[in-house]
């Protein structure tokens, strides 16, 4: 088969992935230290490093709104059809141990298959909007409460929580899916080149 | 020349600059931001050595206070409407204060008082006919001379002896009025430790904040009464007016309050919002918890931090006797007494770490008129709060724990006559509990069953001396984790300690799907590719 280099993920968008992530990890790491789960830093410093790594990460995700409606790249997370989705999740399951091909063909145009623009749509509407509101009443709390009165802090707490186990959840399945690639590496070098040998007559498209 | 010049003015302004910062010790940074709280340090425009009144010779105390009353008309009048005089909590509707209260040291001061009064601020309360409306009853010296050679006799009364007297293996010599009287002044912090630093009736033994140690603070022993820094006196806080000393009776005082002086909290000075973002990265988050913590649960990391004070008190092994038949005491390895047969088995601690409790301000006692419930252990002085109620704060309290005589029959806690010459009934005289509780209670008009039994008590001091300097405040961890200081405080959610109860289960179940599926995923690539590399036999490939 013959295959083209193709630039897939652009300069910011490798950034913004990477910062991302790197954000979510210490986040999820300090956070489970203030739960009392983890002890790395003590619980003075993880407060501190995940205030911290809270408000870089919203400063990014506030850049990141920007840069997917100026550059169009948000149609990239439009839901495919239903039954464009349960064809790539059928792949998943049956399809990829019978040597099947991936029912979605990577193009510059649409990068990522219907199981991706479902997650990480998901993951931009649902659940960081959660983390980052759960998260911004639990650091405020003392300005929306008063003890006894109006939302408790356990409430507050526990909300955040389940968001936590979600994207640590996702986080475990996203790292082993980028391994189902071409090759065991090839989406991650994606991710960090750019660039992706895509079949020709896919680019073609 | 030139540039040599310009170095040197740069200099002294570089170092008029630090020296500046330097000396803006905390205080004068407040004094800066509230000119209304500058301490002037005050010269008195009398001389009482200069005084008529002074030079004539004093037989007793009563004497010296009437010369004292002759220019300072109304000073009795003032004193006798404070709590230094009546020993009654001013609150309304309460039975709090040393009259009524019954407390795990040395019980109760009816029937005992000429043994207890030696810390009144009066002369001759020895019995229930004391004359509270006599000016001359007053003592002004123990709180005004500033000799530090006036000393009220252990069983005086409150009168300082006036004949050379050996009590305890200790001389107390008759007092020089003269001197003393022509000395006097503002309390200082000694006037006041005289009393404080010694109740429960040794250095240290019941407030666990307050013991002579204070006297020659240090800095990290009390930040305020540091001698080399702030060196406050007590009334520094106290504020006082018209003799009403501000502070006191185990409360976080109501606004309205009239023992509320400008300065008696924390607050008073530092405000709701004292740590500042110059200081630490946190001082909004610590800023944030003023609201439910008090200042004292952080900034008094331990209590009792140079001499140790007495955290257990067993009055029922009280009573044994030497192989001889005498009255023994005993004392441990750093001379603290741990068994004293008038009293009982005593437990000394130092540098104890507080326990904490939800407190709005209210305590609710237990006298000698209360049913008590003989099948637990009894808290004589509730803390009262709670989370919840949006007033409560977490403090930090000594908890004075002890077992006590009680009457089984009436489930009272019941009042002991110790004090007293032989016949008196008195338990330090003859050792006999039936005996000692008959009069005491007879003398406090309360019934008693003729029965005696013991019962575990507890008592609650809050603290808010000893306060440690900023760098000894507690960490967040201290409290902020699942063993720490607040592991059995209840009723609201402290992160790191609490848990989300079947979310954290939930959650952990997820993550261990995920972390299956991968691992189940995997081992399928797996067993393909195994497949597919041989690849020839068309057997496995129908799989």
């Amino acid at each position: 088969m013959k295959t083209e280099r193709v630039k897939l993920y652009r300069r910011y968008e490798r950034f913004w992935h990477w910062m991302q992530a790197l954000l979510v990890i210490t986040l999820i790491l300090t956070g489970f230290e203030v739960h009392g789960t983890l002890a790395l830093f003590g619980f003075q410093a993880a407060v501190y490093i995940h205030e911290l790594a809270a408000q870089i990460l919203i400063v990014l995700v506030v850049f990141t709104i920007f840069w997917h409606f100026t550059t169009g790249e948000w149609k990239q997370y439009k839901p495919a059809p239903l039954g464009e989705l349960i064809k790539v999740i059928r792949y998943y399951v049956f399809g990829m141990f019978k040597n099947e091909s991936h029912p979605h063909k990577k193009t510059e145009l649409s990068k990522l298959n219907p199981l991706q623009r479902a997650t990480y749509l998901a993951l931009k509407i649902v659940l960081f909007p959660l983390q980052i509101g759960s998260g911004l009443l639990y650091l405020y709390y003392n300005e929306i409460s008063t003890p006894g009165n109006g939302i408790s802090l356990k409430t507050i707490a526990t909300v955040h929580i389940v968001g936590a186990f979600l994207l640590l959840i996702f986080l475990i399945v996203h790292l082993y899916m980028t391994t189902t690639g071409r090759t065991v590496f090839t989406n991650l070098i994606a991710m960090i080149t750019g660039y992706e040998e895509l079949p020709v007559e896919a680019k073609k498209k | 020349m030139k540039k040599l010049a310009i170095l040197m003015v740069l200099g002294v302004i570089f170092t008029s600059f630090v020296i500046a910062d330097e000396d803006m010790s905390e205080t004068s940074k407040i004094i800066r931001q509230n000119p209304l709280k500058v301490r002037m340090p005050s010269k008195s425009t009398a001389d009482h050595s200069k005084h008529e009144a002074l030079q004539k010779l004093f037989k007793t105390g009563p004497d010296v206070t009437e010369a004292c009353l002759s220019c300072h008309t109304e000073a009795a009048q003032q004193l006798m409407k404070t709590k230094h005089w009546t020993w009654v909590c001013p609150k309304k509707q309460s039975k709090e204060g040393k009259v009524y209260i019954i407390n795990n040291f040395c019980i109760a001061l009816l029937s005992n008082e000429p043994r207890c009064t030696s810390c009144h601020a009066g002369y001759g309360w020895k019995d229930k006919n004391f004359d509270f409306d006599n000016e001359k009853n007053v003592d002004c010296l123990v709180c005004h001379e500033q000799t530090g050679t006036y000393v009220k006799f252990p069983t005086g009364a409150g009168h300082p002896t006036y004949v050379e007297t050996v009590f305890m293996g200790k001389t107390y010599y008759p007092p020089d009025f003269n001197k003393i009287a022509q000395s006097v002044g503002k309390p200082t912090r000694k006037n006041c430790g005289a009393c404080h630093y010694y109740g429960g009736g040794g250095d240290g033994v019941k407030h666990g904040d307050m013991d002579a140690s204070l006297q020659n603070s240090e800095r990290g022993l009390d930040v305020h009464m540091n001698l080399k820094g702030e060196n406050f006196d007590c009334i520094e806080c106290h504020r006082t007016l018209d003799h009403k000393i501000a502070g006191g009776c185990s409360s976080r005082l109501p606004e309205n309050d009239t023992y509320k002086s400008p300065m008696i909290t924390c607050e008073s000075c530092h405000t709701d919002a004292p740590h500042r973002t110059e200081d630490t990265v946190f001082a909004n988050k610590l800023n944030d918890h003023t609201d439910v913590v008090s200042c004292q649960a952080c900034h008094i990391d331990r209590f009792a931090k140079e001499k140790p004070t007495k955290m257990f008190w067993d009055w029922s092994k009280a009573g044994q006797k030497d192989e001889n038949g005498k009255p023994f005491t005993k004392k441990d390895a750093d001379g603290n007494v741990i068994y004293d047969s008038k009293k009982g088995a005593f437990i000394w601690k130092k540098k104890v770490m507080p326990e904490y409790y939800w407190w709005n301000g209210d305590i609710s006692v237990t006298t000698g008129t209360d049913k008590i419930d003989p099948s637990s252990k009894v808290i004589i002085n509730k803390v009262v709060g709670s989370y919840a109620d949006g007033k409560s704060k977490i403090h930090p309290f000594k908890v004075h724990r002890g077992v006590q005589p009680f009457d089984p029959v009436n489930n009272t806690l019941v009042i002991p006559k110790l004090f007293g010459p032989k016949g008196s009934g008195a338990y330090w005289a003859e050792f006999d509990w039936n005996k000692a509780v008959k009069a005491g209670m007879e003398y406090a008009d309360l019934p008693f069953s003729g029965e005696v039994g013991f019962i575990e008590t507890e008592m609650y001091w809050p603290q808010y001396h000893m306060v440690s300097p900023k760098e000894n405040a507690l960490s967040c961890e201290e409290c902020h984790s699942k063993e720490g200081r607040l592991a059995g405080l209840n009723g609201f959610f402290l992160p790191s300690r609490d848990k989300a109860g079947i979310i954290d289960i939930l959650g952990w179940f997820g993550i261990a799907g995920a972390f299956c599926g991968v691992i189940i995923h995997t081992g399928m690539r797996v067993r393909k590719n195994k497949d597919k590399k041989p690849a020839k036999p068309k057997k496995k490939s129908s799989k």
